[in-house]
């Protein structure tokens, strides 16, 4: 039988990174993630693994080590809260733009500014639209259980590598902070750098004599060059979005309305749902797992099923904006959401949901 | 079974280590459990509590502001929860610094005087588990035995010796809780 656990959001997906082999965390204090630089640095994984755990001067400098670790075909990982965040986006579009694989971990909170250290969604459009400068996408997943803060480390950087392309794990407070039942998985032994060198042609491993330099760089001052690799990059998202979109649903069989919510919010709408139905109101939930491959074509689908979709979001309304593309006004869909680390209660979804569909 | 549960009262009574216990508790008998904290500035030095919410099933929100029990161990958690218990529930308090005791008639109301017994007890740190004896005299959700198992796997084996005082403060939580009548 497998371990269980009892853990926090923040301290399982630590676990997870011991377990996957990562080979470098670089993080700087930030509430509601400050755990996962505390388990870490606790667990000792240089003693474990060899595993590097680094509390680096700034999340500037974190995520620049991060950038490193990347090109030369490490596991690297970093992770901080949305103001951390905004301070990384600079080395993220460079990571992007150097096609280099790493997670990045936020523990999402209020704002804007400092705002507060309650959970909130409202950093979707940063996650999702590219935070930093540049046509350049993050593929984004949203866990909404501590499980899956477990299970996606693995997951995140499986996308990573095979795509070359920064993984964004975006969570909140709520499952940052709050304890459930974990299933541990079997430890991973670190790959060996002649392993690395195998499954990275591309990083700085150290030049050998038979192959040119391996050059990591996001800058290329010929236009023609540069545009030719946009593209490149364009047909590297087109293809995530063909191969990589995850999702849930709940009840939608027999739905007449659908909540679209994700992560904290979308463990609410389970709730709204018993609620509702109780009432005589046939609802259900679809879930993004990926926020980044969005689930655009199963929405289109639901739009012509169902009368309306209600987007539960803790934020002003960020990815209603992404389900109104996807169902192409087929059908209303409308917002609700609490700011500023509100988390709305169950029962308020079902009167939002009351007030503007019935 | 889903069991949905606020356990609220000062920092340092141990009220988030209660939630703890009782989840590691409802892990031993195989049942999915959550845990959600309030971590805000307000558990620096004010109140603290937890949600706990123990099922057979798949759990949906870890968040809710309706519970089947409240474990109510301060005035100030009594003001804000007393109105958040269902129709119907339970709302288990102890009475030391209450001024304004609970008054609904729609609930069942129950007195765990803790505080007093802890004070008896040979180390007053035992005072959340002679609350939960009282929770669990109410509510027998879990077995005894799951109690101590959840007990060890959530204390550190350094205060493994002090199990057997732990298990005698659950049993004296049982002797002292005691229904309140609400009279008209």
């Amino acid at each position: 039988m497998k371990e269980l656990r009892l853990m926090k959001g923040n301290e399982a997906i630590s676990e997870a990174a011991i377990r996957a082999g990562v080979d470098g965390y670089f993080g700087y204090p930030i509430t509601p993630q400050s755990e996962v630089l505390e388990y870490l640095m606790l667990e000792k994984p240089e003693e474990r693994t060899g595993m590097v755990v680094l509390q680096a001067e700034s999340e500037i400098a974190a995520i620049n080590m991060v950038y490193a670790g990347a090109g030369a075909g490490k596991m690297v990982m970093t992770s901080s809260s949305s103001p951390g965040i905004s301070l990384k986006q600079e080395g993220i579009t460079y990571i992007a733009g150097a096609e280099l694989p790493c997670m990045i971990l936020n523990v999402v909170r209020g704002g804007p500014g400092l705002g507060t250290i309650q959970p909130a969604q409202s950093d979707y459009f940063q996650a999702v639209k590219g935070g930093g400068h540049g046509d350049y996408k993050l593929i984004v997943l949203a866990p909404a259980s501590v499980q899956e803060m477990y299970d996606f480390v693995e997951l995140s950087f499986d996308l990573a590598f095979k795509y070359r392309n920064p993984v964004m794990i975006l969570s909140d407070g709520a499952i940052g902070q709050m304890m459930e039942k974990v299933e541990i998985g079997e430890q991973k032994v670190r790959l060996t750098d002649a392993q690395v060198k195998e499954k990275c042609p591309w990083a700085t491993t150290g030049k050998d004599a038979n192959r040119e330099r391996n050059i990591i760089t996001s800058l290329d001052l010929d236009s023609n060059k540069q545009e030719l690799f946009n593209q490149k990059l364009q047909a590297k998202y087109k293809e995530v979005e063909a191969n990589e979109v995850r999702y849930e649903e709940m009840e939608t069989e027999d739905a007449e309305y659908i909540f679209v919510a994700y992560g904290t919010s979308a463990r609410i709408c389970q709730k709204s749902i018993e609620l509702a139905r109780a009432k005589g109101i046939k609802v259900g939930l679809l879930r993004p797992i990926t926020l980044f491959p969005f689930p655009s074509k199963r929405l289109m689908e639901l739009s012509k099923q169902v009368k309306g979709m209600l987007s539960v979001e803790m934020s002003a309304g960020q990815m209603i904006e992404d389900v109104k593309l996807a169902v192409e006004c087929n059908i209303p869909v409308e917002h609700f959401g609490r700011m500023g680390g509100i988390i709305p209660s169950p029962g308020e979804v079902v009167e939002a949901l009351e007030q503007k569909f019935l | 079974m889903t069991e949905e549960i606020i356990i609220a009262g000062f920092g340092g009574q141990g009220v988030l280590s209660m939630g703890k216990i009782m989840c590691y508790s409802g892990i031993v008998q195989g049942q999915e459990v959550t845990w959600m904290p309030s971590y805000g500035p307000e558990m620096r030095g004010g109140t603290a509590n937890v949600t706990v919410i123990i099922s057979d099933d798949r759990i949906s929100s870890p968040i809710i502001n309706e519970f089947d029990t409240a474990i109510i161990l301060n005035q100030q958690s009594m003001d804000k929860f007393e109105s958040m218990v269902k129709p119907g529930g339970t709302l288990i308090y102890d009475p030391n610094g209450i001024v304004n005791h609970p008054e609904r008639k729609d609930i069942n109301i129950y007195r765990v005087s803790a505080a007093e017994a802890a004070s008896k007890m040979e180390t007053s740190k035992t005072f959340n588990m002679i609350v939960l004896g009282g929770f669990l005299k109410i509510k027998p959700i879990f077995k005894m035995e799951n109690v101590i198992a959840g007990l060890k796997k959530s204390l550190p084996e350094r205060y493994h010796h002090m199990i057997p005082v732990n298990e005698k403060a659950i049993t004296r939580g049982s002797e002292v809780v005691e229904e309140v009548q609400i009279l008209n």
